[in-house]
């Protein structure tokens, strides 16, 4: 650590006035720095400050945000007092950035090729001539193939792993000796993240690039970065080598964040952590995170903590450094009875989006393959089945399906007492509708921002009970109390509850009814791990509490496994592999199944995933054979073009579909 | 019942509170309010008979007697200046939340109809915005003359139609809202799911868009009487005191300035109301198109 | 892209076809018709009958319809209610002064909001910003007819610039009523740059406020650079649906306008023809305007979707 470092952030504060006229503060007394060749990771939750962190170390601050002490220091410049050209020459010269959000980030009406040249002319000083063939050199350098039809693309018509792509690319084309990173895998499925933060760290070490990875997961911050830096509310917490802080964090909420996240390896739940972070506008006395913690002491509670270093190299903002370790492990799912009675089948359920217009009709032409097609599955009484797949799998629509608002074209759902359900939603009986409950994926979307908390529990009690006046608000409370929320929410509309509480109200409304059957679709992708972990842990309080059975959607392939008695694998709409949740993740694999598992990344430096197919993304299934056949790194040839591969019974109740024999998927798996 | 009732009215006092809160909002409803006093009281304080003519003071300038001069028939301005805004301020207050109730309710369920109910009757819509903005109501005031029985209906009616529009992409914007969603997939009846889920969302739309039509409406019951086609002399009305006085405005300005700066006035309190309004509704008024 | 413009197109058509139904049925709701009109007291016995044979009025209304509308396909508006005069020929010169007062309106006032409205973007909340849409709620609060008078009562009375009031025959060339034009077309710039400029600025500011934005300034982009290259072209474009609305609506301001200043232009015409009751006149201005309306609706729908790369292949996509 000789060299002086590339950026140095020191004693950063910045803050927003209030409408009342009050300073609020968002980041406070941020120290950072990176030295070249070095990759640090910022960790922190929503609202912790972290990409202000980030955008503030190219002297940028969103509007309405001011800096109100602190310098920024680039290569021994003063980011915040330099004049606009100088400032422009090195944001996105020696200095780039990637965004979180590549699809909003790159200018709709521009050419990708024009917005790449135009980085060029601004910050190379070579012949225009050439910046064409630069331009496709470095979409080669980011791995896109057929790089001069991408350069004639507009943004839009790219997928969100190729816009990142051009992304970096564009980082690149101003040589930077530093890159920051502003969550650029967050909302990518799990095998483009993989494929991206491969990318990025063969990136680094060629070109000897200091980077600064902004993220709320820990496993990708595992992946790529030498050092880790924890925010929590607007202040470092934590800082340390990456191994250290991922075996043995020094910091109590590090440990929480590191406890909350699920794991491959184990079934059971991660343990949560309740409460949230304090916002700006709360004063502070003593250590910000002194509220949630196990260890807080009166003095945690009186005075704000120094940094204190720990034996390993971490530095600490705590008491009790490296006391943090022990944290309980989290409880293990109920598992379900293996003679459970049937609560839900679907048999040879097809849906399609867009019904062939009259002309197609008219012609004849072969109808389009339906979106999701041939799903035939069943659950059991208190049993948990989780739908994987990444996006465009279908998995949601299977789910709003079966809730009747898009009636299947074609099979059949049956109730567990042999009860059919008609297709559409207006033909099903109050009765039958009462039974099956859904949960959506986004609460700011699914709750009624102009019903109160009490209005919002009050609708499906009234609908399907009857209930009034008295014996309906009384309800409406025990509701709130059974997920973890006091009477006193009643009153509160949507807007003033936090992403979590908002999910626990949407549980409680579903739980109103109360179902035999909760459709839940990525009910936890909106929320931070923390959160996340307290919903999941309630979920599974309830299917013990009521026996309910759960149909678990989500692209989170440890979530699913955390929470599953049975799993079923998903590619474009049709399921390539059934089985119990310990059969599915583990050998034989289907091929898809074991690429998916390949890329999960875990929250260890010694962890390292397996990038098995490429990341293309495909728009629709393939009208024959295999639904996998164009990207399976081990398809067998003409027969998984043509056939539709047959159903493999693997062990009890464990199906795969594929051509391959189980002997060999068995022999190939983990080789 | 009473409940809901009560929290209602908590949320229009906060909603007027936070709209004066604003400069701007502060500014229009004190004048829209200054506007609605006067009309109601105006009868009772008015210093001369509307009516009464002075063949020996026309065009007189203001003086003491007459604080805002005469008109060509030697009538007082100040008096009917002050009576002026009744007509229109009547009729365009009734006709206006008449055109945003049934443009309302018709876009709402069109919005949730679609398939060619919506179409056809879009159309239709579209054919009626294309006749050039006054003529309709021209074309019936003509026929059928030009009292408030008239002038009411054919307004609501044509003001209503490019609710219809507004209020329809609002419902198209709400429906596809997850909570709708979970309302329909628990089975509830289509017009609880109306009345319970949407409604409530698109309310601010179509109070915005209330406010704004409101002084549209104003402007084109003034442009009619200023045409000769509303209000029928000698009653007074400022579109039509403006277009008797244009004839001597070289003469006596007084004439031609007193109404129009009452017009302006209280249309400009609508609009900085209407602006104030959205602002705190978190709508982009300026985002709306003219028609 | 073809089958888009081909369904904007038909779409456009069946507007006017059903505009030209509601007129028809419009007139034919009236109680009375052309010869209660012509005759007034007369109408009755022997003259009235004469009068309906002469004007065809005793055909069932259908057939008259299809003559008629077959007619205004051709440009063949009819007889004028006094049956002497041509109504296409009545109407030839005033569609012309008519429509120079719009483009005359339109070619300042579309620069100018423009302009207006991305400096005010540009400064939100800052003095320009300010002035310029303080100057907007003002300038859309006034009605034309009040701005009208108010011009006069300036530039006529009291500087004596131009005659306050002039009768110019349809026909005559267009220099000889340019005071009139040059009024009249700064009424109609100012209440249409009001709207044009208010959505033009919140396009401006949000547009500002996006991602790309940000991503172009932290490349290292110029801030001009940023505006024109980065923020202007996606601002703009919501624009010019706007714009063909508030050409639309122009068409209906110039009446008031027209008869404010005496400018021979249609809504004069309409307006004299409104209080003569020559309907067959009211149903030629009134089929004009709207299929102008129509047209102008559907070029800015084709401009914005060819000039907007995600609508264009958002289109091609549900083709």
């Amino acid at each position: 650590m000789a060299a002086p470092p590339l950026l140095d952030i020191r004693k950063l504060c910045v803050g927003f006035r209030s409408r009342a006229g009050l300073m609020l503060p968002v980041l406070h007394e941020v120290d950072l720095s990176v030295c070249r060749g070095e990759s640090l990771g910022i960790v922190g939750e929503s609202g912790s400050g972290k990409s202000t962190l980030a955008l503030a170390a190219m002297g940028y601050l969103r509007h309405g945000l001011q800096r109100l002490k602190g310098e920024v220091i680039y290569d021994g410049r003063d980011m915040f007092g330099l004049p606009p050209a100088e400032l422009a020459r090195i944001r996105g010269g020696k200095l780039g950035l990637i965004p979180q959000n590549s699809g909003q980030a790159l200018t709709p009406t521009q050419r990708v090729g024009t917005q790449i040249r135009e980085a060029l002319r601004l910050h190379c000083e070579h012949d225009p001539a050439t910046h064409h063939a630069r331009a496709c050199a470095l979409l080669e350098q980011v791995r896109l193939p057929d790089p001069e039809t991408i350069l004639r693309r507009y943004p839009h018509e790219l997928s969100g792993g190729q816009q990142q792509r051009v992304a970096i690319a564009m980082a690149l084309a101003g040589e930077p000796d530093a890159l920051l990173l502003d969550e650029p895998t967050t909302g990518l499925d799990v095998t483009t993240q993989a494929h991206i933060l491969d990318l990025l760290r063969d990136l680094a070490r060629e070109r000897d690039m200091a980077m600064v990875y902004v993220s709320h997961d820990l496993g990708v911050i595992a992946r790529v970065c030498d050092r880790v830096q924890v925010l929590y509310a607007g202040e470092t917490v934590l800082t340390g080598p990456a191994r250290a802080v991922l075996r043995a964090p020094a910091h109590p909420y590090a440990a929480a964040l590191l406890a909350a996240i699920p794991r491959l390896g184990a079934h059971g739940l991660p343990s949560a952590l309740d409460g949230r972070p304090p916002g700006p506008d709360v004063a502070r006395h003593g250590c910000a995170f002194a509220p949630r913690c196990g260890l807080a002491t009166e003095a945690c509670r009186a005075e704000r903590p120094n940094m204190a270093t720990t034996e390993d190299g971490q530095a600490a903002r705590c008491l009790f450094p490296g006391n943090a370790a022990a944290h309980g492990a989290g409880r293990d799912a109920p598992a379900c009875a293996a003679d459970s009675p049937c609560a839900l089948a679907l048999d040879g359920v097809s849906v399609r989006y867009d019904r062939p217009g009259w002309l197609a009709r008219l012609r004849r032409a072969a109808p389009p393959p339906a979106t999701v097609e041939g799903i035939t599955l069943d659950l059991r009484r208190g049993e948990t089945l989780g739908l994987v797949g990444e996006s465009g799998s279908g998995k949601s629509t299977i789910l709003r399906a079966l809730a009747g608002l898009l009636p299947p074209a074609a099979g059949d759902i049956t109730l567990g007492d042999g009860t059919p359900l008609p297709k559409a939603v207006e033909r099903r009986r109050p009765q039958d509708l009462r039974r099956i409950q859904m949960i959506f994926q986004n609460p700011d979307e699914s709750l009624n921002p102009r019903q109160s908390v009490g209005e919002i529990l009050a609708q499906p009690l009234r609908l399907y009970f009857g209930l009034k006046g008295q014996a309906l608000a009384d309800r409406a409370a025990e509701l709130l109390e059974t997920v973890r929320l006091g009477a006193h929410y009643l009153e509160r509309r949507p807007g003033q509850l936090s992403g979590g509480e908002k999910q626990r109200v949407a549980v409680a409304r579903a739980f109103a009814a109360g179902p035999e059957v909760v459709l839940c679709d990525e009910i936890t992708s909106a929320l931070d791990v923390s959160v996340q972990a307290a919903v999941l842990d309630l979920l599974n309080d309830l299917k013990a509490r009521h026996g309910t059975a759960f149909i678990f959607v989500s692209h989170d392939l440890t979530v699913v496994r955390a929470l599953s008695d049975r799993v079923a694998v998903l590619y474009q709409g049709r399921i390539c592999e059934t089985g119990p949740a310990a059969a599915v993740y583990g050998a034989p694999f289907h091929p898809y199944t074991e690429v998916l598992l390949g890329a999960v990344l875990a929250p260890d430096p010694d962890h390292a995933p397996r990038l098995l197919a490429e990341d293309a993304t495909e728009l629709a299934p393939p009208a024959q054979g295999c639904p996998f056949q164009r990207r399976c790194p081990v398809k067998l040839g003409a027969i998984c073009e043509t056939d539709t591969p047959p159903a493999r019974e693997a062990g009890a109740g464990h199906v795969i579909r594929c051509h391959i024999p189980l002997e060999t998927l068995n022999k190939t798996a983990m080789g | 019942m009473s409940a809901l009732a009560a929290t209602r009215r908590r949320r229009a006092g906060t909603l007027l509170r936070e709209v004066v809160a604003r400069p701007s909002g502060a500014i229009g409803v004190t004048l829209v309010t200054l506007h609605a006093v006067m009309a109601i009281f105006s009868p009772w304080i008015v210093p001369y008979d509307y009516k009464a003519m002075a063949a020996t003071l026309t065009l007189a300038e203001p003086s003491a007697a007459h604080w805002l001069g005469t008109d060509h028939l030697g009538r007082d301005v100040l008096t009917r200046v002050m009576l002026g805004g009744r007509e229109a301020l009547v009729i365009t207050g009734i006709a206006t939340p008449v055109a945003m109730l049934w443009g309302g309710l018709a876009g709402v369920w069109l919005g949730l109809r679609g398939g060619w109910v919506d179409e056809v009757a879009m159309r239709l819509v579209d054919a009626f915005l294309a006749l050039p903005g006054i003529l309709p109501l021209l074309v019936l005031i003509t026929v059928f003359g030009t009292g408030g029985e008239v002038l009411l209906p054919t307004l609501a009616f044509f003001f209503g139609i490019p609710v219809i529009r507004v209020a329809r992409a609002a419902a198209h914007e709400v429906v596809a809202r997850d909570f709708v969603s979970a309302a329909r997939a628990r089975g509830h009846r289509p017009f609880d799911i109306v009345r319970r889920e949407i409604l409530p969302n698109v309310t601010d739309t179509l109070l915005v868009e209330g406010a704004m039509r409101w002084s549209w409406m104003l402007l084109g019951f003034s442009a009619l009487s200023f045409l000769g086609f509303g209000v029928a002399p000698p009653r007074p009305d400022w579109g039509l005191m403006i277009s008797d006085a244009r004839v001597y405005m070289s003469l006596a300005p007084w004439g031609v300035i007193a109404p129009v700066l009452a017009l302006s006035t209280l249309i400009i309190g609508i609009n900085l109301t209407a602006d104030a309004l959205a602002k705190t509704l978190g709508l982009d008024r300026s985002r709306k198109a003219v028609i | 892209m073809l089958g888009v413009i081909a369904r904007r197109l038909a779409l456009g058509l069946v507007t006017v076809w059903l505009v030209s139904v509601i007129i028809f049925l419009g007139v034919e709701a009236l109680p009375g018709d052309a010869c209660t009109a012509i005759l007034e007291r007369d109408a009755h016995g022997e003259a009235l009958d004469a009068c309906r044979k002469a004007l065809g009025l005793e055909v069932p209304a259908l057939d008259r319809y299809l003559s008629w509308a077959a007619g205004v396909v051709q440009g063949d508006f009819g007889m004028s209610a006094n049956g002497q005069e041509s109504i296409a020929q009545m109407v030839g010169y005033r569609v012309r002064n008519s429509l120079l007062l719009a483009a005359g309106a339109l070619a300042v006032g579309i620069p100018l909001a423009i302009t207006t409205g991305v400096v005010a973007g540009l400064t939100r909340d800052r003095w320009p910003d300010l002035l310029f849409s303080t100057g907007a709620i003002l300038a859309m609060t006034i009605p034309e007819f009040v701005a009208a008078t108010i011009l006069i009562l300036i530039f006529a009375i009291w500087l004596g610039w131009v005659p306050a009031i002039v009768l110019t025959p349809a026909d005559a060339p267009p220099l000889e009523f340019f005071p009139e034009f040059i009024l009249a077309s700064t009424v109609l710039t100012m209440l249409m740059i009001a709207h044009v400029m208010r959505m033009i600025r919140a396009s401006v500011i949000e547009a500002m406020a996006s991602d790309y934005v940000q991503m172009a300034t932290l490349k290292g982009v110029p801030y001009w650079r940023v505006v024109f290259r980065h923020a202007l072209p996606n601002a703009l474009l919501p624009a010019i649906n706007v714009i063909a609305l508030t050409v639309a609506w122009l068409l209906g301001g110039v009446v008031v306008v027209e008869v404010v200043f005496n400018y021979p232009g249609l809504g004069r015409l309409l307006i004299d023809a409104i209080s003569s009751r020559d309907l067959p006149v009211v149903q030629a201005i009134t089929m004009i305007v709207a299929a102008t309306y129509v047209a102008v609706n559907l070029v800015a729908d084709l401009l914005s979707l060819m000039l907007n790369p995600r609508l264009r292949s958002h289109q091609a996509r549900r083709r």
